[in-house]
């Protein structure tokens, strides 16, 4: 007993929309594979070339970039360090503990510091972070200077890998905000107030009913913060005082160069295969955090369609 | 019979009838705390002949008071109670913290701006300009083309887009293209102008090719899923009903969706087009790298190098000549410059979003 059901006429006008919203799509799939595809031909004559024609000359492609792939790790993982708990106190003031009419209004106010472009955050880092910072590394390195992250001698400009660090924290601070802001207000309204009912504080039914429930999505905000602190390229370029070492010194003026940093600062004097070797660094930065924002994503999808974009 | 209750003997104070530290306190403590740090700065200022330190001062007074706090309420009111508070005071200081970033870079960037915020800063290029004087009209200009170039590749890209995953799309693609947009919104910038310096020297054979529509393209690049993800969240609140009446009609999909759906969401949409705008403006690395830098005006997307707004800020820090002052003042009217043009476009955005925005029935 089937009915045949009715269908709609396809117009030929339906059949052109339709067909160019999906090229539309295709094509945004197309533009991430070129990326990857130009990226990895543009590379090629770095990989194979003379080492000895790299800049520094250094003993393979691979030692060249290990320093450089160190510091971008080093510093993205100091940023975190800075970033994650205060975003996470952040955004717990903003869903749990501000008042409710005033709570919109301080979200777009960290908001606003996502939206200040990283140039000027890098002008702001040089000229007003780094002289302050200078005599607290001072005061570090005289009276910590035997702790290895702080091994004299001192930079006498602040320009470290530590006020990097800290800069690159600002900038992802409205990211995993934002993010972790979201996932707490998700926390199903009855079992924050099962929690309250049986008498707990406001900290027990956080730890209780908030946290537990928003573990994904925090662990995959810290991941996307990561992956912006990874690829930041202004503040890099010119805040940081760079030189070809890894080294986990916080306060010294010699510092790892981070690939995003390294790629702005050479980039407009390059010629020959030095320009595919950087070429082939940002590959290599591509391929970090593509795996990193990938996994994030996977995360937090399972949970709810969210993106830092909207 | 008269029973008392026997006094806890579990270690859990009973919330109900645990005295608590008067509603007061909290500030009395904070106030004092302040205070008993601003004095022990300025006592070892006077000692020492050094500058009071107010960042010092506010520091150590914080610690105290939750220090203190904490020490007050656990004696009072027990421990669930004082961790209660502590983590209280921590939350709101971690979001005291992130204001001082703010509103540093706001001051230094209004109060060293201002210098060169002048007619002159907006009518004249670097053309011949060594030293004082010159401005940044040359990097405005080229600002707008690129940026605007970027609009008009990415809007259309990632409007169809949206509607083909809100209206169309379903099944192994669609979903491959929502997860890939959304990876596509971490690609770092740096990134985006390589892929645009390596396909264009590859495409047109020269290895040091600068010009502006590449930059266009690299930023199209960044600014392609901002635009899907937004105008994605506005299509899917469109009201299903609204579809349907006009399905109901007898017409057809595609006109349904330009005449119905879209003129429904059409303030969102602008909304988030409006921000993505905001987000690519101050985009630095990618135009760096393929739109290069000159002192001169450019009109010519196609054709040599073309300076923009926030590479004149690296460029005017990065390089200054003899007169370093000079080129520092630029640098900061060029970064205040910048700002505010983020900032109107993000106000612009919520206004959209606030007036125009269709009141759906609730």
């Amino acid at each position: 007993m089937t009915a045949a059901i009715p269908r709609a006429k396809v117009r030929p006008a339906d059949r052109i929309f339709s067909g160019s919203t999906l090229f539309a799509g295709v094509l945004i799939l197309a533009a991430l594979a070129a990326v990857a595809l130009f990226l990895i031909v543009q590379s090629i004559p770095a990989l194979v070339a003379d080492p000895a024609e790299l800049e520094g000359s250094p003993t393979s492609f691979w030692a060249y970039v290990a320093p450089l792939a160190f510091g971008t790790v080093w510093a993205a993982a100091l940023a975190l360090l800075i970033a994650f708990p205060l975003s996470i106190g952040i955004a717990l003031f903003i869903s749990h503990y501000a008042p409710r009419r005033i709570a919109q209004g301080l979200g777009y106010i960290i908001d606003l510091l996502a939206a200040v472009p990283s140039v000027v955050f890098g002008l702001w880092g040089i000229k007003v972070l780094a002289p302050f910072m200078t005599p607290f590394y001072d005061w570090l390195v005289t009276n910590f200077g035997w702790f290895p992250l702080f091994a004299p001698p001192v930079s006498g400009t602040g320009r470290t890998v530590l006020t990097v660090a800290i800069v690159l924290a600002v900038m992802i601070i409205p990211i995993i905000t934002a993010l972790s802001r979201e996932i707490f207000l998700q926390t199903p309204r009855l079992h924050e107030e099962a929690a309250l009912a049986l008498g707990a504080t406001r900290l027990e039914m956080i730890q209780m009913a908030v946290l537990p429930f928003g573990r994904a999505g925090i662990v995959s905000a810290a991941m996307l913060g990561l992956g912006r602190a990874l690829g930041e390229t202004m503040v890099v370029a010119m805040v940081l005082s760079p030189a070809v070492v890894i080294s986990f010194v916080l306060t010294s003026s010699t510092n790892p160069s981070t690939i995003a940093g390294n790629i702005a600062l050479k980039f407009p004097d390059a010629y020959g295969v030095g320009v595919n070797a950087l070429i082939a660094t940002g590959l290599i930065l591509f391929i970090i955090t593509l795996v990193i924002n990938s996994i994030a994503r996977f995360v937090v999808n399972r949970r709810k369609a969210f993106s830092g974009a909207n | 019979m008269t029973t008392t209750l026997a006094p806890a003997t579990t270690g859990i104070t009973n919330t109900l009838t645990a005295s608590r530290l008067p509603k007061w306190a909290t500030w009395a403590i904070l106030g004092g705390c302040l205070a008993v740090a601003a004095g022990v700065f300025a006592i070892v200022q006077l000692s020492t002949g050094g500058d009071f330190s107010i960042v010092g001062a506010v520091f150590f007074g914080t610690v105290l008071f939750n220090i203190m706090l904490f020490a007050l309420s656990y004696l009072v009111e027990g421990g669930r109670q004082a961790r209660n508070r502590l983590v209280t005071s921590l939350v709101v200081t971690a979001f005291l913290i992130a204001l001082i970033p703010l509103l540093s870079l706001v001051w230094t960037v209004l109060g060293n701006g201002i210098a060169r915020f002048d007619p002159a800063f907006f009518s004249q290029s670097m053309r011949n300009v060594v030293g004082e004087g010159g401005g940044a009209l040359h990097a405005i200009t080229g600002t707008l083309l690129i940026t605007g170039a970027a609009t008009l590749i990415s809007v259309p890209v990632g409007l169809l887009t949206a509607i083909y995953l809100v209206e169309y799309g379903q099944g192994a693609l669609a979903r491959a293209i929502t997860f890939f947009v959304d990876v596509m919104t971490g690609i770092p910038s740096i990134v985006a102008g390589l892929f645009a310096f390596a396909f264009f020297s590859l495409i047109t054979g020269d290895p040091g090719i600068r010009f502006g529509f590449g930059g266009a393209v690299a930023l199209s690049l960044l600014m392609t899923p901002v635009v899907v993800r937004s105008s994605e969240e506005m299509l899917k609140i469109v009201p299903n009903e609204l579809r349907e009446a006009a399905y109901a009609l007898g017409v057809p999909k595609w006109l349904t969706i330009l005449k119905v759906v879209i003129p429904t969401s059409i303030a969102g949409i602008t909304t988030g087009v409006t921000l993505a705008i905001a987000r690519v403006i101050g985009e630095t690395a990618p135009l760096l790298l393929i739109a290069g830098f000159t002192s001169s005006m450019n009109y010519d997307l196609f054709n040599n190098r073309i300076m923009t707004l926030p590479v004149f800020v690296y460029t005017q820090y990065a390089t200054p000549g003899t007169d370093v002052q000079a080129y520092l003042d630029r640098a900061w009217a060029a970064a205040l410059t910048l700002v505010l043009i983020v900032m109107a476009l993000n106000l612009i955005a919520r206004l959209i979003a606030k007036f125009f925005s269709p009141k759906l029935g609730r």
